[in-house]
C-alpha cells in the first residue's frame, strides 16, 4: 500500500465521522421525554393518542386558520361527546397545564423549535389560568411586549 | 429500456419496504437488523475500496494540465490548475471537491450555419451538482437531531436556516426539496440529452432514482403521512447505544425510508458512488505536475539494472553505428598514425 500513512489517517477520520453518533451518545444520560399527563378528570383528547403525537400541530394550525381567517366554531366535540375550546391556551393547556413537562418534553428531545410561544403565553399556575379572561390575557401579552 | 431497469428496481424496492413492514418481524429487520449491516458493509467496503485503490503504484506523474504548467520565470503558472508543489496539488483537491472545477470547466459543443463548430461554458451541471451535494450534506448533519441525545450543537442553527420561510405546521426544509430538484434535473439530463441516454447505463439512473425516492419518501414522512418522531428517535439513539427498540406505533414509510437508505449504504461502496471517496485518490489530480524538476523513479526497477545514458550506448555501438549509416554524437576519434598502428598490433596480439 502506498502513501499508507495519510491514507489509513484519513480512513480512521472517515469512520469516526460516520460512527459520530455511537461515541456521542455513549456514556451520556439519555433523556427520553417525559410527559405529565393530565388529572384523571380529563381522560379524553380532542383526538386520539397517535393522531396527537403526530399531528397535533397540523390540528393547532388548522383551528387558527378556522376561526380566525373563516370564522369558525370556536369550540369542538371529541368523540367521547366532551365540549372543549379548539384553543391552545385554553383548550390544549386547561388539561395539559405544564408546558415544561408537556409540549417541551419531546419538542427539546427532537430539537423542535415552536414558533406558538412567540405570541402565546403558557399558565403560570393553575390558579391564575382558571381565573384569566380574555381581557386579562391581552393585557397580560402588552405586559410581556413591553 | 435501461432507465427502465432502474426504475423497476427502485420500485421493487419499495415494494419489498412496503411488505416487510407488515410482516411480523418485519420491522425489526428493516429496522434494526439492516441497518447494522448496512453500515457494516458500508464501512467495511469503503476501506476495501479505498485500500485497494492505495495498492496500485503510480510511480511516475500522470496529472491533468488544465492549465499552463511551471515554466520559464516569465510565462505565469496557473498553480492551481496545474500545480507544480504539494501545496498546490492540496489546493487543486480541495477546489475539486468543494467547488466542483471539473465541472465548472465544462463545455457544450454546438454546430451553427456554415457549418461552424463552437463551443460555449455550461454550468448546469456544476450547479445542480453542486446543488445536490450541498442539500445533502446539510440533510445529513440535520438528520443527527435523530441519532444524538442530547442534540449535538450545531443542529439547531443548521434548521434554524434550513427552515427559514417557517412554511407549514412542521417547518419545510429547504435542502429536502432542493435535493429533489437537483437530483430530478440530473436524471433528467441524462434522459432528455440523446448522446447523455446513450451512454448512460442502469447504474447511472439507479442511485438517482434511489436518492430521489429517499429523499421524497423522508419529505412524505415529514409533511404528509406524518410519523411519531419520537419513537422513532428513540429506536436511532437506540441503534447508537446498542441498545435498539422498536415501538410498534411507527409508521410504514418510516420503514420504506430507512430500508432505501440500507440499500443505498450497501450500494455505496461497489458502485460509481465511491467517487466519494475516490475524488481523493485521483492521481490525474492530487499530484503536483513537476516532472521536469523532480527525477521519479520506479520502485520497483530491479536495482542490479543500472540505468544507461546514451552516451555509454554509444560509445559502445559507435562503430557499427556509423558503419549502419546512423548518426551519431560524437564521431569516431581520428587516432594519430602511431597510435593507431600500436592499436592494430595490440587488437592483433588478442
Amino acid at each position: 500500500m502506498y502513501g499508507s500513512g495519510r491514507i489509513i489517517s484519513a480512513l480512521l477520520v472517515f469512520v469516526g465521522l460516520v460512527t459520530f453518533p455511537i461515541w456521542y451518545n455513549a456514556g451520556k444520560a439519555q433523556q427520553p421525554p417525559v410527559l405529565q399527563m393530565p388529572a384523571a378528570e380529563h381522560p379524553e383528547c380532542v383526538r386520539d393518542v397517535l393522531y396527537m403525537r403526530t399531528s397535533h400541530m397540523v390540528l393547532l394550525n388548522e383551528w387558527r386558520d378556522d376561526i380566525l381567517r373563516k370564522s369558525g366554531p370556536r369550540f369542538g366535540v371529541t368523540t367521547g361527546g366532551v365540549r372543549y375550546e379548539r384553543s391552545l391556551q385554553k383548550g390544549c393547556m386547561s388539561c395539559h397545564r405544564d408546558k415544561q413537562n408537556f409540549c417541551a418534553q419531546c419538542h427539546v428531545y427532537t430539537a423542535v423549535d415552536p414558533n406558538c410561544w412567540d405570541c402565546h403565553l403558557e399558565p403560570t399556575s393553575e390558579e391564575a389560568l382558571l381565573s384569566w379572561t380574555n381581557e386579562e390575557v391581552i393585557l397580560n401579552e402588552e405586559v410581556i411586549l413591553k | 429500456m435501461r432507465v427502465l431497469q432502474a426504475f423497476i428496481a427502485v420500485v421493487a424496492l419499495i415494494l419489498v419496504a412496503l411488505v416487510l413492514a407488515q410482516v411480523p418481524g418485519g420491522q425489526v429487520l428493516l429496522g434494526i437488523v439492516l441497518p447494522y449491516l448496512a453500515i457494516i458493509v458500508f464501512l467495511g467496503g469503503f476501506i476495501y475500496r479505498v485500500v485497494s485503490w492505495a495498492k496500485s503504484p503510480v510511480p511516475f506523474r500522470i496529472t491533468t494540465t488544465c492549465g499552463q504548467a511551471n515554466s520559464l520565470p516569465f510565462i505565469r503558472q496557473n498553480k492551481l490548475d496545474c500545480p507544480s508543489t504539494k501545496a498546490g496539488a492540496v489546493g487543486r483537491v480541495l477546489l475539486e471537491v468543494l467547488l466542483f472545477r471539473s465541472l465548472f470547466r465544462n463545455t457544450q459543443a454546438s454546430v451553427h450555419d456554415g457549418p461552424k463548430l463552437a463551443y460555449g461554458s455550461s454550468k448546469w451541471l456544476w450547479l445542480f451538482a453542486l446543488l445536490f451535494h450541498y442539500s445533502l450534506l446539510v440533510i445529513i448533519l440535520r438528520h443527527m437531531r435523530l441519532f444524538t441525545d442530547p442534540i449535538v450543537g450545531f443542529v439547531l442553527p443548521l434548521k434554524f436556516i434550513d427552515g427559514f420561510l417557517e412554511i407549514g405546521a412542521t417547518t419545510i426544509y429547504l435542502s429536502g426539496f432542493i435535493l429533489l430538484a437537483a437530483v430530478s434535473f440530473l436524471f433528467l439530463r441524462r434522459l432528455v440529452k440523446p448522446y447523455l441516454r446513450y451512454i448512460s447505463l442502469p447504474a447511472d439512473y439507479f442511485p438517482l432514482l434511489l436518492l430521489f425516492a429517499i429523499g421524497l419518501s423522508g419529505i412524505l414522512m415529514r409533511h404528509v403521512f406524518r410519523v411519531d418522531v419520537v419513537a422513532i428517535k428513540e429506536l436511532s439513539v437506540g441503534l447508537t447505544t446498542f441498545t435498539p427498540a422498536i415501538s410498534d406505533e411507527i409508521g410504514v414509510v418510516f420503514f420504506v425510508h430507512i430500508f432505501l437508505v440500507c440499500v443505498l449504504l450497501v450500494y455505496f461502496p461497489f458502485s460509481k458512488l465511491m467517487h466519494a471517496g475516490g475524488v481523493f485518490m485521483s492521481p490525474t489530480r492530487n499530484m503536483a505536475n513537476n516532472s521536469r524538476m523532480v527525477r521519479h523513479k520506479n520502485p520497483w526497477n530491479d536495482p542490479k539494472i543500472k540505468p544507461r545514458s546514451y552516451a555509454a550506448y554509444e560509445d559502445e555501438f559507435r562503430e557499427v553505428m556509423i558503419g549502419a549509416d546512423l548518426p551519431v554524437d560524437q564521431e569516431l576519434a581520428v587516432a594519430e598514425p602511431e597510435e593507431a598502428a600500436q592499436a592494430s598490433t595490440e587488437q592483433a596480439k588478442t
